[in-house]
């Protein structure tokens, strides 16, 4: 029989954070902020199928870096949630806030139960309100905890170094190609400090509008509208962008 | 295991577990009581008194089609509400207008707006207008018990063909059976006569703005002999609900544009009676 080697709690935790974070730092960064009209969603992501950015509900998006069959299984967990609970109330009962705060037990239970395997992922949930003021930004890390954002949030393998980057920078009120294009310089920032180019087809774009008429607000932007927002002057392409959008709808 | 999962906060096993993307799927495993089809319904001595919903009409035109709803709701020989709405978005590019116990038609279309949406958000792909059409027959049929105590509900669904690049209609019967219909349909008490009209004045070159006359014009036709089908009502402002749903998706027509429709019908009712006249040979 062979006796167990004792491990103190501090030491048993430490060594999960350590193997989530790990998994997490081997995915590709994705970065969340707010603009004049929304919230906006870039990330890198060679893969035109298998999607870091998703719609749960009418005002709430979705990013996740990390492993993509747990988080895959987290967002569709979180579209099951919002759709439930607006099914038996009404839909402006399904809110961020909640959603987030059931990830947070969700994530902090398995990170804390010694018969699972914790998860090496990192979520963002964003809600867009009517106006700037009312936009939500949670960040929830691999252990259940929940950061409540504002402006701009960074995750995955090169957060800190995107993040710092982006608080120096991001303004309220830009508009979406300042914002787009700022969030692309961060992500092409590697973490010696080097910059390299991402083409627009490996980045993946979608925005919670809260100016589109319909009340699904979240768009992804893809082929031309993405090839003319990256290339145009920031100032110059407000009109040209919500132009856009109405057509391609 | 926790004895209740939900104690904990975290969401449920049945939240994470991978597999269905159907929003009813996930309902029948985790709270069927939910689901309209699963209730129980004491037998009942007769006939039960709950509003009904009466005529709904659909007709396709070159480029999309048209789906459109009377107002009326009847209990018995009263009429329950004056201004009730039938037609529904089921999503971007389709409709579903619905005939039957009203109360359960909403609770219905609400299930199957989801159904669609939820597919959707995971998927990340609509689903063919085929597979939206066979979903709506699937909760019909579970709706089959009910149906059978005088609670059934008939719809009437109609969307835009994206692989094809056409308007399609589809009706149903109780039992969850499915038919194609071409050019032109009608569901619900008033449907007989709305057929017939339909029959006679539907041609294969319509215009939107014909197609969108022609449904109001069968309305007004399947009111004039059904008592249980709404007229348009000038006196209350209160007009067909009209759809349209082409390759730019669905579309309502604003009050101003079914009131305009409706009132040029009507004005032309009052020097011909009978309305438009088919040409006999």
């Amino acid at each position: 029989m062979s006796t167990p080697f004792y491990v103190s709690p501090q030491q048993a935790m430490a060594d999960r954070a350590e193997y989530a974070r790990k998994g997490i730092a081997r995915g590709r960064s994705l970065v969340v902020m707010q603009y004049a009209d929304g919230i906006v969603f870039v990330g890198e992501n060679p893969s035109r199928a298998l999607h870091k950015f998703s719609e749960i509900y009418d005002r709430i998006g979705f990013a996740a870096a990390g492993k993509y069959n747990e988080y895959e299984n987290l967002r569709i967990g979180g579209v099951r949630y919002a759709d439930l609970r607006g099914y038996t109330y009404d839909r402006n009962d399904v809110t961020a806030r909640g959603l987030a705060n059931v990830y947070a037990q969700t994530l902090g239970t398995i990170f804390s139960s010694a018969g699972e395997k914790p998860y090496e992922v990192e979520l963002v949930v964003a809600e867009v309100g009517e106006t700037p003021e009312g936009d939500q930004i949670y960040r929830l890390p691999h252990d259940g905890s929940i950061v409540d954002e504002h402006g701009s949030v960074a995750v995955g393998g090169n957060a800190e170094q995107i993040s710092s980057y982006l608080d120096q920078r991001h303004r309220d009120g830009m508009s979406l190609a300042e914002a787009l294009k700022l969030a692309v310089q961060a992500l092409s920032r590697d973490t010696n400090g080097s910059e390299r180019e991402i083409p627009a087809e490996r980045l993946e774009v979608a925005v919670l509008d809260r100016t589109r008429p319909q009340k699904r607000k979240f768009k992804r932007i893809v082929g031309r509208q993405l090839q003319r927002l990256l290339q145009a002057d920031g100032a110059v392409t407000e009109a040209e962008s919500s132009e856009e959008g109405s057509e391609e709808k | 295991m926790e004895p209740n999962p939900r104690s904990t906060g975290r969401l449920p096993a049945a939240f994470l577990t991978p597999g269905s993307s159907s929003f009813m799927e996930f309902l029948a495993e985790h709270r069927p009581d939910l689901l309209p089809g699963r209730r129980q319904l004491p037998p009942t001595q007769g006939a039960l008194e709950a509003p009904h919903g009466t005529t709904i009409v659909a007709v396709t035109f070159p480029g999309g089609v048209v789906l459109a709803g009377d107002r009326r709701a009847t209990m018995g020989n009263v009429i329950a509400q004056r201004d009730v709405e039938k037609v529904f978005p089921a999503d971007e590019y389709s409709a579903v207008g619905i005939a039957g116990t009203a109360g359960i038609a909403v609770e219905m279309v609400k299930l199957f707006q989801l159904e669609l949406e939820h597919f959707e958000k995971v998927e990340g792909t609509q689903l063919s207008l085929e597979g939206k059409a066979n979903r709506l027959s699937t909760m019909i049929r579970s709706n089959l018990g009910m149906a059978m105590q005088g609670l059934a509900v008939v719809p009437l669904f109609a969307g835009y063909d994206l692989d094809r690049g056409q308007g399609r209609i589809f009706s149903y019967d109780v039992t969850g059976g499915r038919s194609e219909e071409y050019g032109y349909a009608a569901t619900g008490s008033g449907s007989l006569f709305a057929r017939g009209s339909l029959k006679k004045l539907y041609r294969e070159d319509l215009t939107e703005a014909d197609a969108t006359t022609l449904v109001v014009q069968a309305l007004y036709d399947a009111a004039d002999d059904d008592s249980a089908t709404g007229g348009p009502d000038v006196a209350r402002r209160i007009y067909p609900i009209v759809t349209v749903i082409t390759e730019d998706g669905f579309r309502r027509l604003t009050e101003d544009e079914s009131s305009e429709i409706a009132r040029s019908v009507v004005q032309q009712r009052m020097e011909q009676p009978d309305g438009p006249r088919a040409a006999l040979r």
